[in-house]
């Protein structure tokens, strides 16, 4: 989809205001300047024109439309995606979930909420509260991102390890195609016959069709949970608890680690009581009966002792394990105060390659001279490398990126992958080229375009051209071969 | 132990130089699943590609071929304290993991640790061009790319041939007990839902001739707790029960020519008015049922209760055993099945008469 469309702005524009709210077909800059980017700024685009349909009926009307005319249509939710995955098409249409943010139903029996794709991922769980039921996957923006969007991008969380991620989490969900049919894919029972679509279209960035509905499952409430924060005066050392925790066969809650960069900004920041002489924090919840957390949390305290940390606390109130993770989860705000931008990266690797990467990751950070801080979700081998860096000054940024890039390709080399939870969108579709070759890059081209034989669904995200991943591996191949002490070329 | 990707790769690229349909076969022990092979077909074996390519316990994940018989990969991971949550069925001593992903097969504790689909962190498939293609990877969050290896469970095969697998894998609980108690059908239906929703651990729930059957799995403490607090009998040999359910061997799977539907379905629906037998597994999720019926009668009945229906074993197999699927969705997986396997090599009508 690269050739201009068949229509111009304004006669779309008046084709879409015959059966939706005129106030709601946005056309004007001025509003439409809100659209241009979704929670990674640094990619921006203004798209023709911006709409908000409240019925599926609607979204069904505006996909023939945009099929007819071969207009580029990118799904919207909250907008608080960090790949770039929602950042519009210069030609094309912003479809805009936002009035769809209603909880259509809860069956508290069968543990399950129907939902409208706008609705937020905290919304879900506040309603469930009542019933004593929770929704599992809990994104670091799930204030405010919607249970769409984390369709779309396969959303995780601090609790993933042992409650899983959307996939997990999902029952059905209902999609309006490229050519505006609407389809369920699942259902109420726990799998459907054949292959299974609704693993595939989780985490495909609005590539294969527009989510109007979901349907998830909920969980119990938990009875209790606890959280050990440990110091480490290494890194190894707090790599080796987590192997040992797990070894142990205690699966937490949530395992996170920090580094001494963000143990000290988030303590600043949160006034948690981290331990700021360490050099790795690891924060380990386990949830469940009294029993059990009672059993598993001297057993684990036990292991973090055994393996050498430097100082254990154990949270001994609600209150304190809300303190104790206030500092993670502010993490982000936190490092943001101690530099003018920073810029959050997404690999996953496995678990045991945590040192060498951390010390690599040192050294690039020497070698680009810029700093950079690490939270980590240990239990998964999701690492959150956040760069620190500033946009005024020039080629910063461009640093910043090249620096992210190699990050990813070490990612990459040690058998892990360029995204865990984030997404590719605009942001990482260049180091598709170092995950996939080229066959494979093929397949999901001819997977996209079962569902979408025109390619209209967000068009230019997810999976790079052949062509583009031939110029970028050659180009990635000049630079690592030759020894650079430029640090500032991209 | 021997990796077979090459000869199977050519085996695969001579087969569609000559328009040769493959099935793909690994241990054989699911062949009454779907519909009949198509008997001009070539046989594709996988039972020789086999052996454990990488285990990490610590990083619980594990990568195998995709011939790799489960009892062999069980036993690997009981040295090290740890186990397939899914518990997948062993309908043989031969079966395989690659079979039990391509039909998506999970045991008792489904519910609560998820299926083979929600373990499995990457494959390598080969597709009907011959190419050898890795989705996924070996760590437990991956969304670059789509998602290609869970898309295979349930796909019978008619999208490529898997030929390894990475898993996650989890510690075996501490401790197991069940506790057993008299029950109408409708009325243990309701009750697996309402315990299913309060935070113990729960980990099988199943009703069968009038009895409701509960397994707790964890911490010992917690389990004894959770016994003591929801009352019932324990049943002495409670672990056989379940292994018997889970691997298809107890009386009610005893007579393999029968009929066999297998309803997947809200848990709380009320069970369709049939006559004949019913177990309820997967606390009402699963639902078994012998008696005579045409999937024409019973998909209306399962849509009704929320889910579908599917001629799992006996019966007539040359006409669909699947639930009937709408027009739309029949388009895009003929489509996908193009993507993949543009000369439809790869088990010819196994799924669906149209596929």
């Amino acid at each position: 989809m690269t050739s201009k469309p068949k229509v111009s702005k304004a006669e779309l524009a008046e084709q879409f205001r015959a059966f939706i709210d005129p106030d709601f077909v946005i056309t004007d800059d001025e509003t439409l300047r809100p659209y241009e980017c979704d929670g990674l700024a640094m990619y921006r685009e203004m798209p023709m024109l911006v709409v908000l349909p409240e019925t599926v009926a609607q979204v069904q009307r505006v996909m023939r439309i945009c099929r007819e005319h071969e207009v580029p249509v990118v799904a919207r939710g909250a907008g608080t995606g960090l790949c770039a995955g929602a950042m519009p098409h210069k030609d094309g249409v912003v479809l805009s979930l936002a009035k769809f943010n209603r909880i259509l139903d809860i069956d508290p029996l069968a543990r399950t909420a129907r939902l409208q794709p706008g609705v937020r991922n905290l919304a879900i769980s506040e309603e469930a509260a009542r019933y004593g039921l929770y929704y599992g996957p809990d994104p670091s923006s799930q204030i405010a991102c919607t249970i769409g969007g984390n369709v779309a991008e396969n959303s995780g969380g601090v609790h993933c390890l042992k409650y899983g991620l959307t996939v997990h989490n999902l029952l059905s969900v209902q999609m309006v195609t490229a050519d505006g049919e609407r389809v369920t894919l699942g259902s109420d029972g726990l799998d459907v016959c054949g292959m299974d679509l609704l693993a595939l279209i989780t985490g495909s960035e609005g590539l294969l069709g527009v989510v109007t509905e979901v349907k998830v499952k909920l969980l119990p409430r938990p009875e209790v949970a606890q959280v050990i924060m440990a110091g480490f005066d290494s890194v190894e050392k707090a790599g080796d608890a987590v192997g040992g925790i797990i070894a142990h066969g205690i699966i937490p809650g949530g395992l996170e680690m920090m580094d001494s960069h963000a143990i000290i900004a988030a303590d600043d920041f949160a006034g948690a009581g981290y331990p700021r002489e360490a050099k790795a924090l690891l924060l380990c919840e386990v949830d469940g009966t009294r029993e059990e957390v009672h059993e598993h949390i001297a057993e684990a305290e036990a292991v973090f002792r055994k393996l050498g940390a430097t100082s254990i606390r154990t949270s001994q109130s609600e209150e304190e394990r809300a303190l104790l993770w206030k500092g993670r989860k502010s993490a982000f705000p936190a490092v943001g105060r101690i530099s003018p931008d920073y810029y959050c990266m997404d690999g996953t690797i496995p678990r045991r390659h945590l040192a060498r990467v951390l010390l690599a990751m040192e050294a690039m950070s020497k070698e680009f001279g810029l700093r950079v801080a690490n939270v980590f979700h240990a239990g998964d081998g999701n690492l959150h490398p956040l760069i620190l860096f500033d946009a005024n000054v020039p080629g910063e940024f461009e640093r910043t990126e090249a620096f992210g890039s190699r990050i990813l390709a070490l990612c990459v080399d040690v058998g892990g992958c360029i995204t865990g939870e984030h997404g590719v969108g605009v942001e990482k579709i260049r180091q598709m080229a170092v995950q996939f070759n080229d066959l494979e890059l093929q397949q999901f081209h001819d997977v996209k375009a079962a569902f979408d034989p025109s390619g209209i669904l967000n068009p230019g995200k997810g999976v790079p051209t052949l062509k583009f991943c031939q110029e970028y591996r050659s180009l990635e191949h000049s630079h690592n071969t030759q020894e650079s002490t430029d640090a500032s070329h991209g | 132990m021997a990796d077979l990707t090459q000869q199977l790769q050519e085996q695969v690229l001579q087969a569609r130089a000559q328009g040769q349909k493959l099935n793909i076969v690994g241990g054989g022990t699911k062949v009454f699943l779907g519909r009949a092979a198509d008997p001009e077909a070539g046989t594709l074996s996988l039972a020789g590609h086999t052996g454990i390519v990488e285990y990490h316990p610590v990083e619980l994940v594990m990568t195998v071929r995709a011939g790799t018989p489960i009892q062999d990969i069980e036993a690997a991971l009981e040295e090290q304290g740890q186990a397939l949550h899914f518990e997948p069925p062993r309908l043989g001593a031969a079966s395989t993991i690659g079979g039990t992903l391509a039909c998506n097969l999970s045991g008792p504790a489904r519910p609560w640790s998820g299926s083979i689909r929600d373990q499995v962190l990457g494959i390598r498939l080969l597709n009907g061009k011959g190419e050898h293609l890795r989705f996924g990877g070996q760590v437990m969050k991956n969304v670059a790319g789509y998602d290609v290896s869970r898309l295979q469970a349930g796909a019978m095969g008619t999208l490529g041939v898997i030929t390894e697998i990475s898993l996650k894998v989890m510690p075996s609980p501490a401790a197991t007990l069940t506790l057993v108690q008299d029950m109408a059908m409708d009325e243990a239906i309701a009750y697996m839902n309402r315990r299913a929703g309060e935070p113990k651990p729960l980990s099988g729930a199943c009703w069968l001739d009038g009895r409701v059957y509960l397994r707790l799995s964890g911490a010992r403490t917690a389990v004894e707790a959770t016994a003591e607090q929801w009352g019932g009998e324990v049943l002495a040999d409670g672990e056989d029960f379940w292994q018997r359910l889970r691997d298809l061997r107890h009386d009610f799977f005893a007579d393999a020519d029968a009929p066999l539907w297998r309803f997947s379905v809200n848990s709380t629906a009320p069970t369709p008015p049939l006559n004949g037998r019913w177990l309820i597994d997967w606390a009402g999720a699963q639902r078994w049922y012998l008696g005579r019926a045409t999937l024409a009668d019973l998909a209306p009945l399962a849509r009704e209760a929320g889910g579908q229906v599917s001629l799992f074993r006996g019966g007539d197999r040359s006409g669909e055993v699947m639930h009937p699927q709408p027009e739309p969705l029949r388009a895009i997986q003929r489509r996908l099945k193009h993507a993949f396997d543009p000369d439809a090599l790869f088990n010819p009508g196994r799924l669906y008469t149209w596929l």
